[in-house]
């Protein structure tokens, strides 16, 4: 018989497969063990300590929230209670949150956990994006908390979280758009926890996604 | 072929084609729902909203692609392996309890839709997580159900003749069933749910079904063009080194923005850039099969099966090489993540890599239950194929166009708020693009009336010698 080349083994390739797929999960299962520690929720200690987490304790609820360009990572990042000189979260300026500013860990993590059940049960991911992903039919949520119209809303409402909430208990009533959010029958409770969320949310830190949000001001309309 | 003599698992396999088909017109009637309410939003508002219209399209995809692949296997179980499925009854008993889950999960998306924000909504409603919102409960039912289909493939494998499309099918159907679990669980962290999230989504139609695409496209160039079974099964280890080489790890791109480490911007980037590299070699090799058999003077055994393999392998190079490779550095994705891109790759990309070839596959079936020995083209499945093909294309043309316009106008002038969202979703442009994929929606749907239409009556419409079983030398 006339010798196989090793090209044309099936023998060479089913090795290869195996061995690139095993190489490949491995890496991937090392690689998840590192993300993992690196995107655990941070706790009510590493605030006190100022120590930045990737998804900050729920209790950032109480603080200031913002999203600045960081030139050190070339990109915006979120800043919790005031900014250091050299751009880091100071952890000091708090924010009144329906009237408080001084939610415990457990209460802000009932909240959050809450809000997420709320988020969950009502589907918001096959209109909206959260972090970017789900439906396109209505607008990302990522940075929702520190979007520009909820601003001008605020004052009419006595704060941006009473008009958010608002406006999740009967959206069509506060409809902003043509393409207007059903009422989902959330509860008033219900849309607290959600907007407690949405503030957590906006602090998670997303590498800079989205690009200059709310950043840019007077854009023209296109042909329209 | 065994005739009209079928294995008991290949009267399996024609039970869950038929259901998908079934699911596939539900996929193609909500998502054409959906389309219209992007262009006149009281479409059916506060009935059947959009997120409800959304959930059915992609839940109804995702559901149908799974029937046919267990289908697809069921039909060549017992071909491949020489002998008839083990555990039979017990595969025809989780069909059913499939198949009832299906519709009791269904019936409470369109008629329960949202419950209050507790666990046993995530239990008994909807988990609220996209692709898998299945709640909890019918996971479970999944499992159970999956288990049984594994110990069918795995029990009769081991029985029978192991050949190398089996071997693969094995290894790819443990990764797909076991990668499910990653979905199975609740966290307040959206971040961590994202990553699991994406374990099943990205290793599922990245990875895993990419692999199971490459066993049975070898398993139809087989019994299609009688190709060299040792030439097909070479390709396809090749094949599942070059995919699960770029696939696993290209499910970095998802890592990008969702609160993940920056390591992934270059692991996601240089591996999703390698992802579109098997999927030509997957091109080339069906043509350069098609090329030598034709110029040795064959004829190709099934032409609709051979018709739907060759659409597979453009619409997977285009829709998930060419499509994915356009947004997937994470330069790119910055402004074009969670817009309408996705959707865009996303249709070309399900439709190329996996309806195609799974119609191929059913094609097959429809050959085999009738006996014939060899199955034509139909003006009708022409006429499908053409409808089907060239409307899903232009949709995802139409659906480029007014990504474009989001890209720009929401996340390039307006940095992202919501007044840019509108914005961009008013723009005259982006409304364009939404009008033409309605349209190229109804030309699908037409596609879809003949594909049923031919499935049920192209075997009485072949020429006589088909029935006779003649093979005649086409002109070299």
């Amino acid at each position: 018989m006339a010798k196989v080349s090793v090209w044309s083994s099936n023998r060479f390739w089913r090795r290869s497969a195996t061995w690139v797929t095993g190489v490949s999960a491995v890496l991937l299962i090392l690689l998840t063990f590192d993300s993992m520690a690196q995107m655990q929720m941070g706790t009510a200690k590493d605030i006190k300590n100022k120590v930045d987490k990737r998804i900050p304790s729920p209790v950032v609820i109480n603080y200031k929230i913002e999203y600045k360009m960081s030139r050190k990572r070339g990109h915006e990042v979120p800043i919790i209670g005031g900014m250091s000189p050299d751009g880091k979260s100071l952890y000091q300026v708090k924010e009144k949150f329906f009237g408080r500013d001084d939610y415990t860990e457990a209460e802000a993590r009932a909240l959050i956990h809450k809000g997420k059940l709320t988020i969950q049960a009502k589907n918001c991911m096959d209109c909206h994006t959260l972090l970017g992903n789900g439906a396109y039919y209505a607008p990302d949520l990522t940075k929702a908390w520190l979007d520009p119209t909820w601003e001008t809303l605020a004052p009419a409402y006595g704060g941006k979280e009473y008009a958010i909430a608002t406006f999740l208990q009967n959206p069509p009533a506060m409809a902003m758009h043509e393409r207007k959010m059903p009422n989902l029958g959330i509860t008033k409770d219900e849309a607290k926890a959600v907007v407690a969320y949405l503030k957590f949310m906006s602090a998670i830190d997303t590498n800079g996604f989205p690009r200059n949000f709310g950043k840019i001001k007077g854009a023209v309309d296109a042909w329209k | 072929m065994h005739g009209n003599r079928l294995y008991e698992g290949q009267k399996l396999a024609l039970k869950y084609f038929f259901v998908a088909m079934v699911l596939f017109g539900a996929q193609l009637l909500f998502g054409l729902l959906a389309a219209i309410q992007f262009l006149y939003p009281d479409f059916l508002f506060g009935v059947l909203d959009f997120s409800i219209n959304r959930i059915v399209h992609i839940n109804a995809l995702v559901v149908w692609l799974l029937y046919a692949m267990i289908g697809a296997v069921y039909w060549l179980l017992p071909d491949e392996a020489g002998r008839e499925v083990v555990g039979i009854k017990l595969g025809n008993l989780a069909f059913y309890v499939l198949t009832a889950a299906v519709a009791v999960v269904v019936l409470v998306y369109l008629f329960v839709q949202v419950g209050p924000g507790k666990e046993s909504t995530i239990w008994f409603i909807t988990e609220g997580r996209e692709y898998i919102e299945a709640p909890r409960w019918a996971d479970i039912g999944i499992v159970a159900v999956v288990l049984i289909f594994l110990y069918n493939v795995y029990a009769t494998t081991m029985s029978g003749r192991r050949t190398g499309i089996l071997s693969v099918l094995m290894a790819d159907l443990i990764a797909l069933a076991g990668l499910y679990l990653a979905g199975m669980f609740y966290t307040d962290n959206i971040a961590v749910d994202q990553y699991w999230w994406w374990w099943v989504i990205h290793l599922w139609v990245e990875a895993t079904w990419e692999v199971y695409v490459a066993a049975v496209g070898g398993y139809i160039l087989i019994k299609t063009l009688n190709a060299n079974r040792k030439v097909v099964e070479m390709w396809l280890w090749i094949e599942v080194a070059m995919m699960f080489g770029s696939g696993i790890l290209g499910l970095g791109h998802h890592y990008f923005w969702i609160g993940t480490p920056e390591y992934w911007w270059e692991i996601g980037a240089l591996f999703s850039a390698l992802e579109p590299v098997p999927l030509v070699g997957l091109f080339v090799h069906v043509l350069y099969d098609w090329g030598k058999h034709s110029g040795q003077g064959h004829k190709i055994i099934n032409v609709p099966a051979f018709a739907w393999l060759t659409v597979e392998t453009f619409g997977n190079f285009l829709g998930a090489g060419v499509w994915g490779f356009m947004h997937t550095l994470p330069q790119i994705n910055l402004y074009t993540h969670g817009t309408q891109w996705a959707a865009a790759h996303g249709h070309l990309a399900f439709f190329g890599a996996y309806v195609t070839i799974l119609i191929g596959a059913i094609y097959l079936a429809i050959q085999g239950k009738a006996g014939l020995k060899e199955l034509k083209m139909t003006k009708a499945g022409w006429w499908a194929i053409v409808l089907i093909t060239a409307g899903m294309l232009f949709m995802t043309v139409a659906l480029t166009a007014s990504a474009y316009v989001q890209t720009m106008v929401e996340r390039g002038m307006y940095g992202a708020t919501w007044q840019g969202y509108f914005a961009a979703q008013a723009n005259r442009w982006f409304l364009e693009g939404m009008g033409w994929r309605l349209a190229m929606g109804v030309v699908v749907i037409a596609g879809y009336v003949l594909l049923i239409y031919d499935m049920l009556t192209c075997t009485k419409k072949q020429p006589a010698e088909a029935y006779e079983g003649e093979v005649a030398a086409a002109a070299a």
